[in-house]
């Protein structure tokens, strides 16, 4: 039996009826055409479908649709207004935090809620709270500069810099 | 990966919730956090019928201090016992397991009660409870009962909660002065079930003399197991070199581990008596301070 | 050269406009999903989808025998072995496909999978391959006339009585079998197509997560061109990628089944792989098991090696090697030393395991050559008494002797050893930590320090050697500047993150003084990109990025006539800085690359073509052979056996760099790739060929707590026959740190006995030995 819900993503309201089983990320994929969010395994274990759910951030291929029903719902697509960048975003382009790009949403929208509550962490902090998101391309050295860049500049202070340190 | 079809519920209330029990029998799963059953619904290894999602029911969500018995509300995340102060100060095994349970994501999810509900020998909260001597409340349609937590896991995903219950609520005691306890898993990898865990709780007297002893283990048998002898073993005694390598010696073979990827039997014993031995120091570190 | 510009491509990505094949919805589009076996070797005794095709949504049902009437059920590998598409009577792995079910929405097509009952008779499967050839051993591949065991081919380099002899009279010969573990590339996007065949103007369009897409696009029309898709009426687009590693370079059998389907429906199908379906079907890589033998002086001089090797290869060699290559690159295992004897021998035999042998971010096995080399290399110094770093700088080819011939017929460009291995001592006051060791070890502390110097071998490849399938292996750029200077190229290569559309812009710019922003860069479509192999082996700076470079100086040459023309003087009268040609003498008196640009489509010379177009196909005269010094740190716990690598250093040479900050990101990234399979990754199967970890809670892909802050460096020697001196990087990491992590922990364990671990060595593993040798807890040396 199908359900009625209204879930809002990125500050717009979607109501739409659904099977019970429909994932959120299908919902936000295939229902609403957000491809921004991804889909990278079946067992809850890569992150890359991380998404807001009132402002926490879960694995959207692990909730149902039906589960954000009345929920704020926020993506990729809005961190920023369009063709603007969330300190995130600017973050890890300036640090070359991404390669392929394929796990980075997943990796903002869950260092979004990081910072959200630990402003200023350390890179240990900072590795413990990604260790949700796979990434495969970068060995995550820069995502951590990425995100300790990002912090600095939603703190108001300076950002480092982000030129390569080499040995 | 996509799951079975199936009916969804989401009841307001617990008399609600219960009522739709009753009426959909074993068929009907109870909705929680979630990331231990819809994966397995996803790779279709369970089908319910019905899911109660009981996210929606308020008042299930609380971490207080109350009548000597610290008591937690089942549908408390594992983000907010990272996040509470409570939690923070007086009982950092919390602290020490939620840490170690998958990831910040799936904490936001994951409930306390679904943990300990799932009947699950590799979760780890059961070894915490065992610990702390929880009470674990359970409400049916009539009334809610305290189950003492030895009495609550049965065999493999079997537990004292009926079919026709619900996980309400966890009640710990409130530890005397003079306790500590910590907790710590093995993990081939960070979200990795345990390869093994202990968790130890301690209360030690001025001279020194362990008044208080619990010790549970994680995935090492087919239900999460009390390390009984280890805990006589430390009982009365002080907390020398000796009586540690003895509770931890005890620990170790009285899990009954099985040989996985994560590691043979042997090892996983050994494994066991080298985190008992090191959790009581941690605890004991945590009482004295 | 050398400036880390930010990357052009990150914006979209950033915002979540990237385009990756799942993203892709053509109006119409029905999904596919696939039936598996849950036998490593069974008979299939009937199939039957009756139940499925009840199913709401589900439109058909795809078998074998279905397949079978138009010849499509079996496929050609890329080393003209053979592989089913779909079987008809009897299936060769646990997870291969046996039927396909066609449906309105992914969640139909998944209803009825579940719904199609196929009666199996399971037979026992061969798993050991140690055991594939004995007398009693099953013939697997009885679908080959004649065949009558399972040996697939037997390869050898080197000259073998002589490398006997100089075993046969060294002082000193070690010897030790070590097992490269099957491990699985397991990029965060998994693979997936959307087969678009439109009946009316008989044209597929196929959008599909491939390394080289022109490569495909030949294939198909090879393979299907007898049923009208000839070369001209298909279109392939490989869209942004989510991570390749080799693992999207075969073509699966899920690709051709889509294309079946829309061909024959003509609907567009996509077929998107689940996580554990692209664990358990596509491609492995590795699963090398080599007996490796280091003859040489009691002072530690390195005479010659031996290295023979088992190949298991599962069903069929669906290696992505050149053809004249059945074991890729693995003669370069004789490594950065310099001696002059060597014999390499390798046989491949088929299992019930899937088909592969794909890169794993690695050129061509050259990960398994390296990691036997540097093992017996540390091996040897154990049993010389010296230290191993001490025993490389003594045994290392000296900067002056490149072009330096190896033993098994390479001709080394160019490298400088000892300066990259000095500098990752310095880096970690290496002398410091062995006294630390020495402190640890009469305490009964377990810290191990491990060095990999290694040699990479990359860019393939010069076309009299290297070819696919017959296509040799050159790649190519074209470039197109507009009349307002700005410019749009195209290349036959295809990034995965490599960073390729700021890459070549800066290549382009750096040879034409046009900012490398107003330079756009375009992959992936073989409409309209020039013909090339791809991206894999890190063979994209090396080939295409040399194409670049050669297309702009076409076209810097064609600059320089116009210029004369515009400025009346002759070509022998100016110079060139980047941006402009000016008269010699007379700074003053120039020309801009944009005005230039601007006269070729307005005022060009009288005789001389209009516009300002250049291609060039790159067939490298060599290929080129990065190197590295790696060394690891590692404390182990001597009653848990937790491996904590507390410190890995990175010292890269792969010649000139372009992007220093994109450099450092392979380099990164390609470390945790070769902690991976170091340390977690590997694919384990059971006897009766089921695998056991064919999800990502039980295969252990690193995340950011396991991979630890990375320290890179590097020295440059760059590539004297590249034009631009470059060498390509992307690989080098993910070959040399497996055997520094594997050296730092046998290293930790050594004065105990220990001289050789397999990889990935976990704490189980280490716990072991410890407990077999006597050592848990601690034991004083």
């Amino acid at each position: 039996m199908k359900k009625n819900i209204t879930i809002t993503v990125n500050g717009t309201a979607h109501t739409a009826e659904v099977e019970p089983r429909l994932l959120l990320v299908h919902f936000i994929r295939e229902n609403l055409k957000m491809t921004g969010t991804h889909i990278g395994c079946d067992t809850s274990s890569c992150g890359a479908c991380t998404v807001l759910m009132n402002g926490k951030s879960i694995k959207s291929c692990t909730v149902l649709a039906v589960q954000a029903n009345g929920k704020e719902i926020k993506t990729v697509e809005g961190l920023a207004p369009q063709g603007e960048m969330h300190p995130l975003q600017e973050g890890f382009k300036e640090n070359h935090g991404l390669h392929c790009g394929f796990c980075t949403p997943g990796m903002l929208m869950r260092a979004c809620e990081l910072l959200e509550k630990n402003p200023s962490p350390t890179e240990e902090e900072i590795r413990w709270g990604i260790s949700g998101n796979l990434c495969r391309c970068t060995g995550y050295n820069n995502i951590v500069r990425a995100i300790q860049w990002a912090g600095a500049k939603m703190r108001g202070e300076e950002t480092p810099s982000s030129e390569p340190e080499f040995v | 990966m996509i799951p079975a079809h199936f009916t969804y519920e989401a009841p307001s209330s617990l008399d609600e919730a219960l009522a739709l029990l009753e009426q959909h029998g074993d068929e009907a799963k109870i909705l929680a956090g979630g990331h231990s059953l819809l994966p397995m619904m996803k790779l279709r290894f369970a089908q319910p019928e019905t899911l109660i999602d009981i996210n929606g029911i308020p008042g299930l969500s609380y971490i207080k201090e109350e009548d000597g018995f610290l008591k937690i509300g089942a549908m408390t995340r594992e983000s907010d016992l990272e996040d509470s102060s409570i939690i923070k100060s007086k009982y950092p095994i919390f602290t020490d397991a939620s840490k170690l349970i998958a990831d910040p994501q799936v904490r936001n999810m994951g409930t306390i009660g679904g943990n300990i509900a799932h009947g699950d020998a590799a979760n780890d909260h059961p070894a915490v409870m065992l610990a702390l001597r929880a009470q674990v409340e359970i409400t049916g349609k009539e009334s809610s009962r305290m189950v003492p937590i030895d009495e609550f896991f049965f065999g493999f995903y079997m537990t004292a909660c009926q079919w026709n219950e619900i996980v309400t609520a966890i009640h710990i005691p409130v530890p005397s002065a003079g306790s500590g306890n910590a907790y710590h898993k093995l993990e081939r990898k960070v979200g990795d079930y345990a390869t093994a865990g202990a968790a130890v709780a301690l209360a030690v007297d001025g001279s020194g003399t362990v008044t208080y002893a619990g010790i549970g283990l994680t995935n090492v048998n087919s239900t999460p197991l009390r390390a009984a002898r280890s805990e006589e073993a430390l009982l009365g005694k002080k907390l020398t070199d000796e009586t540690i390598a003895q509770a931890a010696q005890y620990a170790s073979e009285d899990c009954n581990p099985s040989a996985d990827l994560r590691g043979d039997e042997e090892y996983k014993r050994a494994m066991v008596g080298v985190l008992v031995k090191r959790m009581i120091h941690k605890a004991a570190e945590r009482a004295m301070d | 050269m050398g400036h880390s510009m930010k990357r052009k491509e990150d914006n979209r990505f950033l915002q979540g406009k990237g385009n990756y094949v799942d993203d892709i919805k053509l109006p119409g589009m029905l999904h596919m999903d696939i039936v598996r076996s849950p036998y490593a070797y069974a008979k299939i005794k009937s199939i039957n989808t009756e139940e499925a095709l009840k199913v709401p949504g589900v439109v058909a049902a795809v078998t074998g025998k279905d397949l079978e009437q138009y010849n499509l059920h079996w496929m050609p590998t890329l080393m003209s072995d053979t592989q089913m598409v779909l079987p008809t009577d009897t299936v060769m792995y646990q997870a291969q496909e046996v039927v396909a079910i066609i449906a309105t929405d992914r969640y139909a097509a998944r209803d009825g999978k579940e719904k199609v009952i196929v009666e199996y008779e399971p037979m026992k499967p061969v798993m050991d391959p140690h055991k594939a050839l004995d007398a009693d051993a099953p013939v697997l591949r009885t679908d080959k006339e004649g065949k009558t065991d399972n040996h697939i081919w037997h390869w050898e380099v080197g000259d073998k009585e002589k490398t006997a002899e100089v075993f046969n009279n060294a002082d000193i010969v070690v010897k030790e079998q070590m097992h490269i573990p099957r491990i699985h590339v397991a990029s965060i996007e998994t693979c997936g197509c959307v087969a678009s065949y439109d009946k009316v103007d008989n044209h597929l369009t196929m959008y599909m997560t491939t390394q080289a897409p022109h490569a495909i696009r030949t294939v198909i029309a090879l393979v299907a061109g007898h049923v009208g898709l000839t070369e001209e009426k298909v279109r392939v687009i490989s869209p942004d990628i989510g991570g390749g590693f080799g693992g999207k370079v075969p073509v699966y059998p899920g690709y051709v089944i889509a294309i079946a389907v829309s061909f024959l429906t003509g609907a567009p199908i996509k077929w998107v792989e689940d996580r554990s379906e692209n664990l358990q079907a596509d491609s492995f890589a590795r699963d090398y098991h080599i007996t490796a033998e280091m003859a040489g002086t009691k002072e530690g001089k390195i005479l010659a090696t031996r290295f023979k090797v088992l190949a298991d290869h599962g069903y069929t060699d669906a290696s992505a090697n050149p053809s004249k290559f059945p074991t890729g690159l693995f003669s370069i295992g004789t490594g950065s030393y310099d001696y002059g004897t060597a014999f390499m021998e390798a046989d491949a035999v088929y299992t019930n395991k899937p088909p592969g042998g794909v890169a794993y971010r690695c050129s061509f096995r050259v990960t398994e050559a390296v990691h036997a080399i540097e093992r017996m290399t540390d091996r040897f110094a154990l049993e010389v008494g010296k230290d191993p770093a001490t025993l490389r700088f003594e045994n290392f080819i000296k900067k002056d002797q490149f072009p330096w011939k190896s033993p098994t017929g390479w001709e080394y460009d160019s490298g400088d050893y000892h300066a990259g291995l000095q500098k990752a001592m310095d880096h970690l006051d290496y002398w410091s930590l062995r006294k630390e060791q020495e402190e640890k070890r009469k305490r009964g502390e377990l810290m191990g320090i491990g060095i990999s110097t290694f040699t990479e071998i990359v860019g393939a490849g010069p076309s009299k050697d290297f070819d696919i399938l017959g296509i040799k292996m050159f790649d190519s750029a074209e470039i197109r500047v507009h009349p307002t200077g700005k410019a749009i190229a195209r290349f036959g290569t295809k990034s995965q993150g490599q960073g390729h559309e700021t890459t070549y812009a800066q290549i382009i710019a750096e040879e034409l003084g046009i900012p490398a922003e107003h330079i756009q860069i375009e992959e992936g479509d073989t409409d309209t990109a020039p013909y090339g192999l791809g991206t894999y082996a890190s063979r994209s700076t090396p080939t295409a990025g040399a194409a670049a470079a050669i297309a702009a100086r076409k076209l810097r040459e064609k600059a320089k006539k116009i210029a004369a023309h515009l400025l009346e003087v002759s070509e022998d009268d100016l110079e060139w800085e980047p941006g402009k040609f000016y008269v010699k003498g007379a700074p003053g008196k120039a020309k801009t690359i944009q005005e230039i640009v601007f006269a070729a489509y307005t005022n060009h010379p009288q005789g001389m073509e209009a516009g300002f177009e250049a291609t060039h196909y790159y067939d490298p005269p060599n290929l080129t052979f990065p190197s590295g010094a790696y060394i690891c740190v590692v404390d182990i716990d001597n009653e848990t056996a937790e491996i904590k690598v507390r410190r890995f250093v990175a010292i890269d040479d792969c010649g000139h760099i372009i992007n220093p900050m994109i450099v450092q990101g392979q380099v990164h990234g390609g470390l945790t790739q070769g902690i991976a399979p170091a340390m977690y990754e590997e694919l384990i199967y059971d006897e009766e060929g089921n695998i056991l970890n064919g999800t990502l809670m039980d295969y252990l892909v690193p995340t950011a707590v396991e991979s630890p802050s990375w320290e890179t460096g590097h020295t440059v020697t760059p590539s004297p026959h590249h034009p631009i001196g470059a060498k390509g990087v992307g690989e080098s990491p993910t070959v040399g740190a497996p055997p520094a992590i594997a050296n730092a922990i046998v290293d930790a364990l050594s004065p105990y006995g220990v001289t050789h671990l397999d990889i990935p060595i976990t704490p189980f593993k280490v716990w072991k030995v410890m407990k077999e040798k006597g050592i848990l807890g601690g034991k004083p040396v």
